[in-house]
């Protein structure tokens, strides 16, 4: 059966995520982790295909034990089965171990006809996995896709947004998509599927399982260090204008003026 | 394999634990402890006050480092202009080039690169790397990451910079794997240690709530991505540059293979009305109460040179098109003012345009948590406030 993958991520809800003005530390008291939240679309985009055109939509992540609930979550929102990439020898990992982890694992699950990822996951803001995944495996990349135009067995068709505008590109299977939130609104889960999506045992797979090479995970497979953390200075200090429109007006442009940023008569 | 914890040097001071964005530590009745949530991404050891905590060792797989030399920016053109965040990338670039002082290079893939290397004649820039070719008309992912991982593999640079556009996302990724190092997205501030050669990779980490400076120590060459509009552009040499070295790259015929094709480019939007590159954007939310609306803020752009973007609010109410939309699930924006008219000030919308030089904010609600972050706030209703600034504009603003 052909396989139509999506890679998700479980993320902290980054909108939860407050700076203690005190403490200047992270307050994640009450900070849930989350579907990222441009996967459902990826997710809602595979569903479509598979209405299309048939094949199975697989739902993949990395991540602890506890990352079984994304799975959960896509299975409620239409994917079929779901694999929980998970083990201490995944812990560290950055884009390029990640990319490699997930590139494996789709390599072991075997027929893949179209890989699906969210644009970027709101914790990194990399959007850096899709197109590794992509150079791992050796396929052709569509990034930033809003529109799949026409696909049959052997190409696709897209529409990927640019800085001004789109292109549409036509590209042979199996290749990797990461889409916008442009290009669908994902469907509600219905009470069947979400109960569904509450029962359901992902599949575990450790390094092992996917015949990864122990050297490119996690910690070990990572290039890159954080070698320093700290809070942005808040250097805003907020100046109100009061006044009528007019004194406002006046009051406004004379300070964007003094400030530089634009230039008046 | 979580972060290795020495229990006797431990202070049980539980900065770490009130630090750590996935919950994994916790002090419990045998001192503290580290679930197997744990990332290693090692933000705990940066606050531990006795050097308690470590990442586990691991063996790193050696590469000689002294191999690599020289600061490379990618030359990313359009059309066979160049993009101006390249013109940044420069400034930045030659900086880190007097430190390592090693030389600076620009690596421009295209199929007709003449007027790139006009532009780069008036800079200071050492060497020009060309690879021209008539099947590199249209930017292609596959061909390009080619290209350029053959060049690097040749000529193995230390630093590769490269604009955090579309474009740059797309390709810089890709690159990355193929030569398997390192690369850190949208980078705010960039150093370099001028001993190791490593380079400092400042950039925001969890919504731009916290800054995070990450390192690539082991592996070369060592990649940045850098959001148009951070870097300040460099200044044109007084003359011509005399002594730049131009190299023109024959393409490997295997490297030019793609399994796609692009069939049409649409430009929907005008070059001028691109919201990563504009220098003043007026943001229009929720308040702005309708499309009528948006045509205010239209005039509004339209007398003070700005182009209009949007909160999700916006767009998701079919106001404005997605292609507009500011804010974590649409475009990061770095502009010298930034309007937000009617916009409340949602997370997710101001880590798309905190980093802008000068904040408006015009809402009725004075509550609003957009004032928290603006420099200047107007707390009244818009469709007052900004007819008047239209007739200012009209009057006073020099375009």
């Amino acid at each position: 059966m052909k396989r139509l993958i999506v890679c998700i991520k479980q993320v902290p809800d980054t909108s939860d995520v407050r700076i203690d003005p005190e403490t200047n530390t992270l307050v994640r008291e009450g900070v849930e982790s989350i579907l990222n939240p441009l996967d459902p679309f990826a997710i809602e985009e595979a569903v479509r295909v598979k209405e299309r055109m048939g094949g199975v939509v697989t739902a993949i992540t990395m991540g602890p034990p506890q990352a079984k609930k994304v799975l959960q979550h896509a299975i409620a929102l239409g994917a079929d089965e779901g694999y929980l990439i998970c083990g201490p020898e995944f812990a560290g990992a950055d884009t390029l171990a990640t990319s490699y982890t997930l590139a494996q694992a789709i390599r072991r699950l075997g027929n893949a006809v179209l890989i699906f990822c969210g644009k970027q996951a709101i914790d990194g803001d990399t959007a850096q996995v899709g197109p590794g995944i992509a150079a791992h495996l050796d396929l052709p990349q569509l990034i930033y896709v809003r529109k799949i135009r026409k696909i049959n067995k052997r190409y696709i068709v897209v529409e990927s947004m640019t800085d001004t505008g789109y292109e549409i590109i036509r590209s042979t299977l199996p290749a990797v998509l990461t889409v916008v939130k442009e290009i669908n609104e994902p469907r509600l889960p219905s009470l069947k599927s979400a109960m569904k999506g509450r029962r359901y045992e992902p599949n575990v797979l450790g390094g092992e399982e996917i015949k990864a090479d122990f050297n490119r995970l996690g910690l070990k497979g990572s290039p890159t260090r954080v070698v320093r953390i700290f809070v942005p200075e808040q250097a805003r200090k907020t100046k109100i204008l009061t006044g009528n429109p007019e004194e406002i007006a006046v009051n406004l442009f004379s300070s964007l003026q003094k400030e530089g940023v634009l230039r008046c008569q | 394999m979580p972060v290795v914890i020495d229990k006797d040097l431990c202070i049980e001071c539980e900065e770490c634990v009130n630090i750590c964005p996935f919950g994994s530590l916790e002090l419990g009745p045998s001192g503290l402890e580290c679930s197997d949530t744990c990332t290693l991404c090692g933000i705990c050891l940066d606050v531990c006050p006795s050097e308690a905590l470590t990442l586990p060792d691991v063996p790193e797989e050696e590469i000689d480092l002294k191999d690599y030399k020289d600061v490379w920016i990618y030359g990313e053109q359009k059309r066979g202009s160049l993009h101006p965040v390249v013109l940044e990338l420069i400034g930045v670039g030659r900086e880190l080039a007097r430190k390592r002082n090693c030389r600076l290079g620009v690596v421009s893939i295209g199929n007709r690169l003449d007027q790139v290397l006009a532009t780069l004649k008036h800079y200071d820039v050492d060497d020009i790397f060309l690879i021209q070719h008539q099947q590199l008309k249209d930017y292609n992912s596959e061909i390009y990451a080619n290209l350029l991982t053959d060049l690097i593999r040749e000529k193995k640079p230390e630093i590769i910079l490269s604009g955090a556009t579309l474009r740059g996302r797309s390709l810089i990724p890709r690159v990355a794997v193929k030569v398997r190092t390192g690369l850190t997205a949208d980078c705010t501030e960039l150093d370099v240690d001028e001993n190791t050669g490593n380079l400092l990779q400042t950039r925001p980490a969890f919504g731009g709530n916290i800054m995070a400076t990450i390192e690539c120590p082991n592996r070369r060459p060592q990649m940045a991505t850098v959001r148009p509009r951070v870097m300040k552009t460099a200044s044109p040499l007084p003359s011509p540059h005399k002594n730049q070295v131009v190299q023109n790259i024959d393409p490997l015929l295997s490297s030019l293979r793609s399994e796609t094709e692009i069939l049409d480019t649409v430009d929907s939007l005008k070059e001028t009305e691109d919201l990563t590159e504009a220098g003043i954007i007026v943001a229009g939310g929720r308040g702005v109460g309708a499309p009528k609306g948006f045509r205010l803020l239209e005039r509004f752009a339209k007398v003070i040179g700005g182009v209009i973007g949007a909160s999700r609010a916006a767009v998701d109410a079919g106001w404005v098109p997605y292609s507009r939309q500011v804010g974590q699930t649409g475009r990061t924006v770095h502009p010298d003012i930034y309007f937000a008219c009617g916009i409340s000030g949602a997370v997710q919308h101001l880590v798309g345009m905190q980093s802008s030089k000068i904040i408006v904010a015009i809402n009725k609600d004075k509550d609003a948590p957009i004032f928290n972050y603006a420099d200047y706030g107007i707390v009244a209703d818009m469709f007052e406030v900004i007819p008047e600034l239209i007739k200012y504009a009209e009057r006073r603003v020099k375009r």
